[in-house]
């Protein structure tokens, strides 16, 4: 009786927790691989201790933060230029990104289409924004310009893959019903797919506001206009002390887009 | 009784040389509520969703208006079945939409997107929906809330509100009350009864409750295997036709 508390012992049976070789496996090699790599690329204990002893010294170098006038309305234009990068770039990007994420979904659009758009999704993803900058600054010219373009590309290729996923996971139910009542395709669009995904895709564009506002800080440093330029200026001129002052105004902004982002998120909900 | 849709020969294989629907033939017409009757996997949600082609079938006519559905595609398609209302099992509104705007996406097949997007419905339509929205018992309050926060039975109403929209000269219903509690199950099951009269629109429903279908339904079909094997009135059928229908007894 196998309701019954068990008197013998029972037949053999199959283990009741299985060793997954395959994992197993894939971990012991990933140790090991990241042993070699650490042999090959010469880190040692000595080089970083040393290396803490230069950091501590390039941080003191640092303090007290310059707070000139000169130098604050220097940083307080290369800031305000950051900022307007970021949101140009994000506005046009995401704007862009949402026929390019409908088009790569494969539950809407033709299999060549959908093909196509991911194609173009990985051209703009495989490259980091600041090796785009460095192709728009090339092509147009030092100044603001080269970072909107390179990070509207950036923007695409990360908010267009997500929002094609985002698409893809939506209840295909709700968009049958829509389509049995006769609804063209735009209206199903309308009214099927975006009440779906639009909270999701707000959420997105959002997030790459909040990260255009970090990428625009760097596009600069190539060239790309904003905030960058004086910040690798300042480091390459051993000017420390404002080097510490553009970094806390890049916390400030920062600490302050994370909190408006998460307040317009909780709108759109 | 002239048919509103006539089923000719219709079979439909997922797999081919597996059929799920082996040469069906049916006449539907006139009002009333048609209740197909059999067991899971037989191919009723099938037939009914070659009608509107939410399914392709594989072959066979389905004449409705003058059409053969089975072989309209795009614009002409649409145009069709902007006539035939539908109603789902799990009720399929747009969950973040407001039951307004379930209702009235009824109308999006006569709508062009601009409207809808701006929700620049024609007057009357509004007015209609919002009569609709009392009809099918709920009250005006409900307009603006959203879907998700309506309850299976009130979800199951905006559902028939949103056929009913369409101006429907059929509507399709598929086992619109296997989500639902017995109580509620029966308020729908009337409240399509009621409808069909009103309205003189023939309804198919899907349905597994025999009881509700013996209730309810003018016509009952009986469906096995991918086959009709009972079509007849309600007081007709018989145990036999149930152990046929169902295969076995115990359940009786």
């Amino acid at each position: 009786m196998s309701l019954a508390d068990p008197a013998l012992p029972a037949k053999p049976r199959p283990p009741a927790f299985p060793v997954n070789w395959t994992s197993r496996i894939a971990w012991i090699g990933l140790a090991l691989y990241t042993l070699y790599a650490t042999s090959i690329l010469e880190l040692s204990w000595a080089r970083f201790v040393t290396g803490l002893d230069n950091g501590a010294k390039f941080l003191a170098r640092m303090f007290p933060p310059n707070f000139a006038a000169d130098k604050l309305e220097l940083i307080y234009t290369g800031m305000l230029e950051s900022i307007q990068i970021a949101v140009v770039s994000t506005f046009f990007g995401v704007l862009l990104s949402m026929p390019l994420g409908l088009m790569a979904a494969r539950n809407l659009s033709p299999g060549w289409l959908s093909w196509s758009a991911r194609a173009l999704i990985a051209v703009f993803r495989s490259f980091h924004p600041v090796i785009v900058s460095i192709l728009f600054v090339k092509a147009v010219g030092f100044g603001a310009l080269a970072g909107i373009l390179a990070l509207i590309v950036s923007s695409m290729g990360f908010v267009s893959k997500l929002f094609a996923e985002v698409v893809e996971e939506m209840n295909a139910k709700q968009v049958e019903a829509v389509r049995a009542t006769g609804a063209s395709f735009w209206n199903v669009l309308i009214f099927a797919v975006m009440p779906q995904v639009m909270a999701r895709f707000v959420g997105l564009a959002v997030y790459q506001l909040d990260s255009n506002l970090r990428n625009s800080t760097m596009v600069g440093i190539v060239g790309g206009g904003g905030i960058g330029a004086p910040l690798f200026t300042a480091y390459q001129r051993f000017d420390y002390d404002v080097v510490l002052t553009i970094l806390l105004c890049i916390i400030g902004l920062i600490m302050l887009a994370e909190m408006a982002s998460g307040r317009i998120r909780r709108i759109f909900q | 009784m002239s048919a509103v849709l006539s089923i000719r020969n219709l079979r439909k294989e997922y797999r081919p040389g597996q059929p799920v629907l082996k040469n069906i033939s049916l006449d539907v017409g006139g009002e009333g509520v048609t209740a197909i009757i059999g067991p899971s996997g037989t191919g009723k949600s099938t037939l009914i969703r070659c009608i509107n082609r939410l399914v392709d079938p594989t072959a066979g006519e389905i004449l409705f208006e003058g059409a053969d559905l089975a072989k309209l595609s795009g614009q002409k398609l649409r145009m069709a079945r902007r006539r035939i209302g539908m109603v789902f099992q799990e009720y399929n509104l747009v969950e973040r939409l407001s039951v307004m705007e379930n209702v009235l996406s009824g109308r999006l097949g006569y709508v062009p997107a601009w409207q809808a997007f701006l929700r620049k419905f024609p007057a009357q339509d509004v007015t209609r929906a919002f009569e609709l929205i009392e009809a099918v018992g709920l009250t005006e309050e409900f307009a603006n809330r959203r879907a998700d926060a309506l309850s299976g039975g009130q979800r199951q109403r905006v559902g028939i509100a949103r056929a009913i929209m369409q101006s429907p000269a059929l509507v399709l219903a598929d086992e619109p009350t296997s989500s639902l509690d017995p109580k509620t199950s029966v308020e729908i099951m009337e409240l399509l009864a009621q409808l069909s009269h009103a309205r003189a629109t023939p309804i198919i429903v899907n349905i597994h409750n025999v009881d509700l279908a013996r209730r309810y339904a003018r016509r009952i079909i009986g469906m096995t295997g991918g086959e009709v094997v009972y079509d007849g009135p309600p007081e007709g059928l018989e145990a036999s036709h149930l152990k046929h229908i169902y295969g076995g007894e115990d359940f009786l």
